[in-house]
């Protein structure tokens, strides 16, 4: 821990002497307003730093070290040059309220992309502002509660599905609507009679993940968008799982009027342990008057060339991040997109779909499938073979970080018991599955021969299992110097 | 499709057939039959060919050469994004993939060095506002200004916001865009002559779930918030402060300590790139008291079953993940990467460190003051004491001004002509460590000329 580490006097910075007079705070300020040390901090040389950092990093699991197959969170390779793009000085230095004419390149380069995401998404216009695919989420149901305003109607409700993420409630009842849920069929994808036995005219929108997460194609979406608009409802997209749709099929051609992406999920920006996202959101033209500002205008005619800001949207919902959303992510993603081209982005939902496909065809036979079907990019098993033994789908999911691997996601979706959720990604090579394939065989070998050396799993790595309840029970949220160390 | 494979996918076609082998299908397009025909796109997406590393390497550059930048002009421009030097080993260790192509640490055993980097940065942001706890980083100062908000109308259950003037203007903008579809009332004090906000009893009553105090303030001045904690608690209402430029709390006291309920704002100062604005990094503590409506995530201590210490998400609880409609709030991300830079970037500045940074670039600021005084032409309006920012009066337009710094390579900071145009021509003019002292001396000149 750094501030155990540390030892009074030491320091990790130097300044250049001052070329202009001190000024004390105190012939400004009342002493009560002045701060007289900074005991919380801790005092460490940069060597310490950089040996404490370095240290932490290699207690991290991440996709540079192998195969993360988190479902619908789609862990795919960060190319490396997104990453150096990201930190050139004419990005990363620039400020936000630089004035347009000297922020043309990145003026542009946000305008190309929302171009392209238009198209990739089949949507008329595009926001980059919402800073994450929850905010694009928010930004998405204001602007459906603005369109009824507008027509001076008030509803109600929305339809989200049993298999939603879990923010797609969240926002909705952000912005005082009531959630009905609404059942998914038997084969795992939403029926159309289902939508229309809910769709009365207090709905003002449905949310709708295609592909969904146990990773199908929502097959009727067409007639359920048709259903929802007939009834004067909009229908909301989550972009989550846009990777396997990449130049097979368009959420705007398939009747969804505005939905958000995530640019870590399906242009390749990273992680970061959790952040930053990046969740650009796409409308049809109908909610284009309610777009967040600024928006980015390309200068026509009279008005000269290059790129502006346009704050004139009289409808809009206004602002939703200081500035204009997560900048540095647009750039990674526009590299990616301008290094695939339309051919290469393709191949990538191909090669998303085959490789979840072959390894549901691997793992069929000695795992359970709740939803048996032809799957996109991500597929589900469930730990019901393995009921006999007494080993859960977490047991599994620790024993495979002995095997070397992240975990795939565990008990989500929330509808299937006992949830594996593998989404390998098309960046994965066919060795790395077919090893997957094994390591998982292992262990379900293992359930069976020595079920407790599942159970307490993990053994190879610095800790052992975590207690997750102790922690919630008595949280400890900050380090504090009377407390002992460590136990 | 034809010629080389994409870079970033790795198999051959001896690998796709004999993968489509495996799973029984004829093709590729067979893996889409679950796609109905009519819903197919039917054609290629109308996009740029695909580009090989070294053409998108060139045009990118291309690109980031027509941005103007802190590292590229002498800097005055900073109203809630501060460009200061970055010391190397912040992006040194930033940069290595095990942090940055690591996901959210849903199975701690394998994602300790986020977690407990996450913890340090918890430990120091409640060192430097004051207060008991905070989360583990929220989009940006706005979305984290918004979030305080709502913290405060779920922990008193009462419906009117109350925001003293000196509220960063866009802030402004995102809590209204918050607010819009709940039953709330959000209403903006004025503030004094000097810049510091009136006193804030007399418009507060018992419907008041918060007052929103940003100090320093929009315009620079430091505000007085053990008057404006008086005032709020007196009608039993939080006081939210905001801070934009967190450097001050190295000099100035914590505001928790002055009764400051929640402090947020926005850390990107702490050696986050300016990006352009994004990505930021809002910060959110609060007390102990309100630790179960603190929204976004948080992360906790606890022991290993070997009995070791270690660290884990926790109070998921509150999270989208469990209660979805009764979430505290729909944020299911953190700034991960971005609290990594400002936790080793406060690692490296340290105890003294920060506070030595901090007394430079007020020291700077005093300067700018005194040159601004000695020059005709240009006014200080604002009388109150700030940190590093100050509101300079100048002689015809701050764009004409603006335009004149330029012709001399200077951006000079921001126009508030849009923002404030009570205040008559003026400029809010920030000046962090990068700023010399020539450099200081020729904006005042250019600014007044």
């Amino acid at each position: 821990m750094l501030f155990e580490r540390s030892r009074p006097g030491r320091t990790g910075y130097s300044l250049p002497d001052p070329d202009v007079p001190d000024a004390d705070p105190a012939a400004a300020f009342d002493a009560e307003q002045l701060r007289d040390d900074l005991p919380g901090l801790p005092e460490l040389s940069e060597v310490e730093v950089v040996r404490h950092f370095t240290r932490l990093s290699t207690w991290n699991a991440a996709v540079d070290l192998g195969l993360y197959p988190l479902g619908s969170c789609t862990m795919k390779y960060n190319p490396k040059i997104n990453e150096a793009l990201a930190r050139l000085p004419g990005f990363a230095a620039a400020h936000p309220l630089q004035p347009p004419a000297l922020a043309q390149g990145f003026l542009e380069l946000c305008w190309r992309l929302e171009r392209a995401l238009a198209e990739v998404s089949g949507m008329d216009r595009v926001t980059l502002q919402p800073a994450a695919g929850a905010q694009g989420e928010l930004a998405g149901i204001m602007m459906i509660r603005a369109y009824h305003e507008q027509r001076g109607e008030r509803r109600s409700l929305v339809l989200v599905p049993d298999s939603a993420h879990g923010t797609n409630p969240a926002s909705a009842a952000l912005n005082d609507y009531r959630v009905v849920s609404i059942p998914s069929g038997r084969d795992g994808i939403l029926h159309p009679d289902a939508v229309a036995a809910a769709m009365t005219p207090e709905v003002a929108a449905l949310m709708i993940t295609n592909p969904n997460t146990l990773g199908l194609f929502e097959t009727h979406i067409a007639e359920i968008c048709e259903i929802v608009h007939a009834r004067g409802g909009l229908v909301y997209g989550d972009g989550a799982n846009l990777n396997a749709l990449l130049g097979i099929a368009r959420p705007g051609d398939l009747g969804i009027d505005v939905m958000h992406f995530n640019l870590h999920k399906t242009f390749s920006t990273p992680h970061g342990g959790g952040g930053p996202g990046a969740g650009p959101v796409g409308v049809k033209n109908l909610l284009a008057p309610y777009l967040p500002v600024p928006v980015v205008r390309r200068l026509e005619g009279s008005e000269g060339t290059g790129f502006t800001l346009d704050y004139q949207f009289p409808r809009s919902i206004g602002r939703l991040h200081a500035h204009f959303g997560n900048a540095a992510m647009f750039v990674r993603a526009w590299a990616y997109l301008r290094s695939l081209g339309p051919d290469g982005l393709r191949r990538c939902a191909e090669m998303a779909v085959l490789n979840a496909n072959y390894l549901l065809a691997r793992l069929r036979g000695e795992w359970h499938v709740p939803i048996d079907r032809p799957v996109m990019h991500e597929c589900v098993l469930s730990d019901q073979a393995l009921k006999a033994t007494g080993v859960t789908t977490l047991d599994v999911a620790k024993r495979l970080i002995d095997y070397g691997y992240h975990p795939p996601t565990v008990y989500f979706p929330l509808i299937v018991a006992g949830a594996l959720m593998i989404e390998p990604t098309e960046s994965e090579p066919r060795e790395g599955l077919d090893q997957f394939v094994a390591a998982l065989s292992a262990i379900a070998a293992e359930a069976r021969s020595d079920p407790d050396r599942v159970r307490t799993a993990p053994h190879r790595t610095r800790h052992g299992r975590l207690d997750e309840t102790r922690a919630a029970r008595r949280p400890v949220l900050r380090w504090q110097p009377e407390r002992p160390a460590g136990s | 499709m034809t010629g080389d494979l994409p870079r970033y996918v790795p198999h051959t076609p001896d690998d796709v057939r004999e993968m489509l082998a495996t799973i029984g299908v004829p093709g590729l397009d067979a893996l889409f039959a679950c796609v109905p025909e009519k819903l197919r796109l039917g054609r290629a997406l109308d996009l740029p060919r695909a580009a090989s590393e070294q053409e998108v390497a060139g045009e990118l550059a291309a690109l980031a050469a027509r941005n103007a930048s802190a590292e590229t002009h002498p800097w005055f421009l900073g109203a809630g994004i501060y460009a200061h030097y970055v010391p190397a080993a912040v992006h040194a260790l930033a940069s290595r993939a095990e942090f940055y192509t690591a996901y959210t640490p849903y199975q701690p055993e394998i994602s300790q060095g986020t977690l407990q980097t996450i913890f340090e940065w918890q430990t120091m942001i409640c060192a430097l506002s004051g207060l008991d706890v905070a989360n583990a980083s929220l989009y940006d100062g706005a979305s984290a200004a918004a979030e305080a908000v709502l913290l405060a109308l779920r922990a008193t259950r009462r419906s009117r916001v109350v925001v003293a003037h000196g509220l960063h203007p866009h802030y402004g903008e995102v809590l209204k865009s918050y607010l819009r579809a709940l039953d709330t009332r959000l209403e903006w004090l004025p503030c004094a002559p000097d810049g510091r906000s009136v006193p804030v009893a007399p418009a507060l009553d018992g419907d008041t779930a918060c007052v929103v105090v940003q100090s320093p303030s929009f315009l620079g001045p430091v505000q007085d918030l053990r008057a404006a904690a008086e005032a709020a608690h007196a009608c039993g209402a939080l006081l939210v402060v905001v801070v934009t430029e967190p450097l001050s709390l190295a000099m100035l006291r914590a505001p928790g300590e002055l009764g400051a309920d929640v402090v947020c704002g926005e850390a990107q100062s702490f050696g986050v790139p300016a990006s352009f604005g994004g990505p930021a990094l809002g910060f959110l503590a609060t007390r102990e008291r309100f630790l179960r409506q603190l929204p976004g995530r948080l992360c906790g201590e606890t022991v290993d079953s070997r009995g070791r210490r270690g660290f884990v998400l926790t109070l998921a609880t509150r999270e989208q993940h469990i209660r979805r409609e009764k979430a505290t709030s729909n944020i299911c991300t953190n700034q991960g990467l971005c609290l990594l830079y400002a936790t080793i970037y406060l690692s490296l500045l340290g105890r003294r460190g920060l506070r030595k940074l901090a007394r430079l670039n007020y020291a700077k600021a005093e300067y700018l003051k005194s040159r601004v005084r000695a020059t005709r032409g240009l006014t200080l309006p604002l009388a109150a004491p700030g940190f590093h920012e100050v509101v300079v009066g100048v002689p015809d337009t701050g764009a004409a001004a603006l335009a004149r710094a330029l012709e001399a390579g200077i951006v000079g900071g921001l126009d508030l002509a849009p923002y404030e145009p009570g205040l008559g021509p003026a400029l809010l003019v920030c000046t962090t460590e990068l700023a010399t002292r020539a450099s200081i001396d020729r904006l005042v000149e250019r600014l007044a000329a």
